[in-house]
């Protein structure tokens, strides 16, 4: 599938504000970003529910933009599941096929007892509905109504729909955001697997990084109508392009300082002369940040506070601590400059690290992000491919 | 709004309220049923009984039976009522849908237009119906009676605002689906919204089994009379009125809507609930 500059206006307001993006066959995509970005707008473009103000959609090389929604050999899986509610679950997995086999005369009423042909074609529907219901594993849930399912049935019974005409693309917003935690991520694991089952293309629409970083191919970040990166999930995290990206995906949000370019390569971060050639005129201002995982704290103590470490390392005190079981996150407020930093440590030290402890907060270059003020990703100049993929494959 | 936090008193008194409306409602049907056992000189009597002291039930249900066909007038207004309720809905249905759910330039306006139209009462157009009915020759017929009424903008405007809640996410599913637009109207509005229509058909079948007004200006000939009319036929007769057969006549027009909303009582109140809150 291709996308190329889309752009959606809703009265004065912009949402899409020039996407493109190129879909191989078999991947699945996500879009992922905050409510507001225009992703679902992008999904229902690509459903044909919504007619684009500029741009095109191709699927499988051929311009879809002046098909009708089922036309376009695309399924569609919402958010509040749209399922009929005065059909049984059977009859809601088969209506894309009646709708699709059967002619309109044969879809009246009563017309089904008296056609020959309308009950062969009945007969194909009602086996290949039985075939979905199998793989999602609701067979004995076909006589009922929606209303005595449960989420996580619904949600099945959505997809059933959705995969009962074999469609070219599968278009999911926000599927599991009604359902609960548990289930939401029992759903991930489903839907994941779905996709390798069936092949077919799948973009998937959500808010919630773990259900982009999990399941997807490649992540789509969305921001302001624009995508501002297209990666796969390791890539958006580690190397993110738009200091937006990094400061939507990864959980706590990661660490920013603000920083000036000195000349000779280094970025001057609350005192500190931090070796990172950016290649920015001196003077620039920067945003330097660095994931809480990998800023690494260390106790002030007498020996620790010697001159040579100094030079290289942030003096801070601890202001809030979380301990996650897991995780400790600790909150520490840097000494001379207005920022809060986030450290991942091990929940073993909790008792070494009280609130209020003076500390010190190392810098690893080889971690540091630097953005540009604009919030372009600016890369140091000499060690470009040493620092680009780290967890990329 | 269960009154489970009143006291015993102000739930007594609640009760007592509520039975002295219902009885209000309820008396001036009660004594057309009594009256409609009395014969003539007991309904004329000064003093005031509530059982009949002598039985005239059969004299005067007898009377209505055998000195009109009121049996054709039940199928007249049966025929009419029927009619009007199946056009309605034909209408109604994609009318509401168009005005509930698609976009389109001057939907505002027509809305507006819609409810101004709520605002015209049948008295308003009768007489410019009566001379187009006139010219078209159709004065006098079934359709005389049911073409006025074909078009409820109040149909219209109940159906809208019960469209209004329901979700876009399940006519966009049925878009994907392959239903057309149409299609839409009937296979996913129709059935979600049957409260609301049964609701409303109520409100067309009585309204129009009950409508005086218009029959009496459309229709010349006794075999196309509806009930009301031929009610009162027993008014003001030769010999004066007679009460009994009346209240009889009367009582055997209404006993259809009776049982009509007793069958469909838990639907009607549903579907007024349902409107009344989430319009």
């Amino acid at each position: 599938m291709v996308i190329r500059g889309l752009v959606k206006n809703f009265g004065d307001t912009r949402v899409l504000n020039g996407v493109d993006l190129d879909i191989g066959a078999g991947e699945f995509i996500t879009v992922l970003g905050p409510s507001g970005c225009g992703k679902t707008t992008l999904m229902r473009i690509i459903a044909g529910l919504e007619r684009q103000d500029a741009g095109s959609v191709e699927i499988d090389g051929r311009p879809v933009d002046a098909l009708r929604p089922n036309e376009r050999d695309i399924a569609m899986v919402f958010q509040s599941y749209a399922l009929y509610p005065h059909l049984t679950v059977f009859d809601n997995i088969a209506l894309p096929l009646r709708m699709r086999r059967l002619s309109w005369r044969q879809r009246l009423p009563g017309m089904r007892r008296i056609d020959r042909s309308a009950q062969a074609i009945e007969r194909g529907i009602a086996a290949k509905v039985r075939e979905v219901a199998g793989l999602l594993q609701i067979e004995p849930l076909l006589a009922r109504k929606p209303a005595q399912l449960s989420g996580g049935q619904k949600q099945r019974v959505a997809v059933g729909r959705a995969m009962v005409r074999e469609p070219r693309v599968f278009l999911m917003d926000e599927p599991l955001s009604n359902l609960d935690a548990e289930l939401r991520v029992h759903m991930r694991a489903e839907i994941a697997q779905l996709h390798r089952r069936i092949g077919v293309t799948f973009i998937y629409v959500t808010h919630d990084q773990a259900e982009a970083m999990t399941m997807s191919d490649r992540v789509v970040v969305m921001m302001g109508g624009r995508p501002l990166q297209f990666a796969p999930p390791g890539d958006v995290y580690a190397d993110p392009e738009d200091l937006q990206v990094a400061r939507f995906v990864g959980s706590p949000r990661i660490n920013t300082l603000p920083g000036t370019v000195h000349a000779g390569g280094s970025i001057e971060v609350g005192g500190l002369a931090v070796p990172f050639d950016t290649g920015l005129a001196p003077g620039a201002q920067v945003t330097v940040s660095l994931r809480p995982a990998d800023t690494k704290i260390a106790l002030q103590t007498p020996d620790t506070a010697g001159a040579d470490r100094a030079g290289r390392e942030l003096a801070a005190t601890i202001v809030h601590r979380e301990n996650l079981g897991s995780d400790l996150f600790l909150h520490c407020r840097v000494e001379g400059i207005d920022a809060t930093l986030v450290a991942r440590e091990d929940p073993g030290k909790v008792g070494l690290l009280p609130v209020g402890a003076e500390i010190r907060i190392g810098l690893p270059v080889e971690h540091l992000l630097a953005f540009d003020a604009s919030g372009r990703r600016v890369r140091p100049g000499g060690r470009m491919t040493s620092l680009a993929q780290p967890a990329a494959a | 709004m269960t009154g489970r936090g009143l006291g015993p008193t102000a739930g007594a008194l609640r009760h007592v309220v509520l039975m002295a409306g219902a009885v209000i409602m309820l008396s001036p049907f009660v004594w057309m049923v009594l009256s409609s056992f009395k014969p003539q000189s007991e309904i004329l009597t000064a003093e005031l009984t509530f059982l009949p002291q002598r039985w005239a039930a059969i004299e005067n249900y007898a009377t209505v039976w055998t000195r009109v066909p009121m049996g054709r007038f039940l199928l007249n207004g049966a025929i009419v009522t029927a009619s009007i309720f199946a056009l309605q809905v034909l209408v109604n249905l994609p009318c509401a849908y168009a005005l509930a759910k698609l976009r389109f330039r001057g939907r505002r306006a027509l809305f507006a237009v819609v409810l101004l139209g709520l605002l015209i009462p049948i008295h308003a157009t009768a007489i410019p119906i009566y001379i187009l009915f006139h010219h078209a020759g159709i004065l006098n017929t079934y359709a005389a009676l049911i073409l006025p009424f074909a078009i409820s903008v109040f149909g219209i405007f109940m159906l809208r605002q019960f469209f209004m809640t329901v979700p876009d996410d399940l006519i966009d599913a049925a878009r994907i689906d392959g239903v057309s637009e149409i299609g839409i109207v009937w296979r996913v509005m129709l059935p979600t919204a049957m409260p609301a229509v049964t609701a409303f058909g109520i409100f067309s079948v009585v309204a129009h089994w009950n409508d005086y007004f218009w029959p009496l200006i459309a229709i010349g000939t006794r075999e196309l009379y509806t009930p009301p009319l031929g009610v009162a036929f027993f008014r003001l007769n030769d010999g004066g009125t007679e009460y009994g057969v009346l209240m009889a006549a009367a009582t055997i027009v209404i006993m259809p809507l009776v049982a009509a909303f007793l069958l469909a009582q838990r639907r009607f109140i549903e579907g007024v609930t349902f409107t009344g809150l989430k319009g």
